[in-house]
């Protein structure tokens, strides 16, 4: 027999108080179907449009965009302003750095890793370990090239690596800048799909340039051919990288612009993987004006080492 | 008197680095000046062909010592570690003790010759002092770190003291 106290008319807390309350009660929740926006290009898609999904992550964009704007709130002279940018974890770190070294077909790194969390921290050490490398490595190989020369004496070389270090932090900030400043200029005239941040296109040139690493000390080798096989290999796999990421945003724009911006993204690449090579690496076979022998009758005869 | 005794206590701290608060708490960084001076000093007089080809000049060194230990500093912090400025730059500093020892046994080695033999010395002495401080800094400074960031404030640590280990390492004598 219900008494006349539940027949009254109640009043029910929203749900969130009265969770709190009963922290065990169990919950039903109901969901509007949300709106995914890029449904609403549906109607013009072209079949070329799928890889679009696949590269722009489909899964859950919507929560990164939205959280997106949530993350940086601190004013920008604050500490915590830049503590957003190293918001990672160490296995957050390693799998981007795997992501960039086995890039796999048709998956954009931008969306698959970063995912609006863009971070300094692999940008920046990735650089100075690069500088280092590059710089010790040089120093190595030159050493081992030259050993047994008699006119060699070792010296450390270590000018190389302030001229290292501005060459690589150049290229990670500058390049990025002014990739960025053209993006956003085309995206003032074209209507994009896809665009990045800064930090975006700054991570992801750090993180490209993590195969260098490796690359840097196999050219220790002596081998012309081994250090250009190399090179071409390392050149393939964080080209690919970049050109997986910035494709998606040129696409929509005149043909020319696209292919002449990924073909200038790959260029530089090229340029400061061969410049690397030539200035920090001596040439392995050097030939080394050989002592002039007198010969017995009178004639000297000079001879060529290689 | 007592400055002196504190400096004095933070080495022998650095020379069996356990688990110890005294070196976080009272920072001071008269320890770490004196060993970047005398490192800086020591890496003097390398020989070079011309000027741009030497080994570091005094001012490099010194720059590289105060700029890597402030940066990995900032690094730690930015990556939410708890430690102060100073008592960061404090340990980072007195760590360097062991590669200023083994500077110092590089240049008593060189007196004796240049050969192979005498680089198979140097390179293993370099090389137990340059795990000895990382292993000391990273036993003072792991513990206010987040736990799953430790690996990424760990290697820094590494990378300065591996190219303070490389500059010592490569000093060549006239």
């Amino acid at each position: 027999m219900a008494t006349a106290d539940d027949l009254k008319f109640q009043e029910f807390d929203d749900a969130a108080n009265l969770l709190a309350a009963n922290p065990d009660a169990t919950t039903i929740s109901i969901d509007e179907p949300v709106e995914i926006p890029k449904n609403q290009h549906s109607h013009l898609q072209e079949p070329g449009r799928e890889e679009d999904d696949e590269l722009l992550g489909t899964d859950d964009s919507d929560k990164t965009e939205l959280l997106a704007g949530q993350k940086k709130s601190a004013p920008f002279w604050t500490f915590e302003y830049y503590q957003t940018f190293f918001d990672v974890d160490t296995y957050q770190v390693l799998d981007r750095i795997k992501g960039s070294v086995f890039p796999v077909p048709g998956k954009n790194f931008v969306r698959l890793y970063i995912r609006s969390n863009p971070d300094l921290y692999g940008p920046f050490w990735i650089c100075a370990t690069l500088v280092f490398t590059i710089a010790v490595s040089g120093n190595l190989s030159n050493f081992f090239i030259h050993l047994g020369k008699p006119t060699y004496h070792y010296v450390p070389e270590f000018r190389k690596v302030s001229i290292a270090a501005t060459t690589i932090y150049a290229y990670a900030w500058l390049v990025p800048l002014a990739l960025w400043g053209f993006l956003m200029w085309r995206n003032s005239k074209v209507m994009n799909i896809v665009s990045y941040s800064f930090l975006e296109i700054v991570c992801v040139y750090g993180y490209s340039l993590f195969i260098y690493i490796p690359t840097a000390i196999l050219w220790i080798i002596p081998q012309k051919v081994v250090r250009w096989v190399l090179m071409v290999f390392s050149l393939c796999l964080s080209g690919s990288v970049l050109v997986m990421t910035f494709w998606p945003a040129v696409r929509d724009d005149n043909r020319r612009i696209a292919v002449a911006t990924v073909a200038t993204i790959l260029l530089l690449h090229a340029l400061l993987a061969v410049g690397c090579l030539a200035y920090f690496f001596d040439a392995p076979e050097l030939d080394i004006p050989a002592p002039i022998i007198p010969a017995h009758n009178g004639t000297t005869v000079i001879t060529k080492s290689h | 008197m007592r400055d002196l005794k504190a400096v004095g206590k933070k080495f022998v701290h650095v020379m069996y680095p356990k688990k110890s608060s005294a070196l976080l708490r009272d920072w001071d960084l008269w320890g770490p000046l004196v060993l970047c001076v005398s490192l800086a000093l020591m890496l003097q007089g390398g020989s070079a062909d011309s000027k741009d080809d030497g080994g570091p000049q005094f001012a490099e060194v010194f720059v590289i010592i105060w700029f890597g230990a402030v940066v990995i500093t900032l690094n730690s912090k930015l990556l939410g570690g708890t430690i102060s400025f100073f008592q960061s730059l404090c340990v980072l500093g007195y760590c360097v003790m062991p590669l200023t020892v083994a500077m110092l046994v590089c240049r008593l080695v060189l007196l004796a010759g240049a050969g192979t033999v005498s680089f198979i010395i140097r390179l293993i002495v370099v090389g137990a002092m340059f795990g000895w401080s990382t292993l000391a800094s990273t036993a003072f400074l792991a513990d206010s770190q987040p736990p799953n960031r430790k690996a990424l404030v760990v290697y820094p640590i590494f990378l300065f003291y591996f190219v303070i280990s490389w500059m010592i390492l490569t000093f060549t004598p006239q």
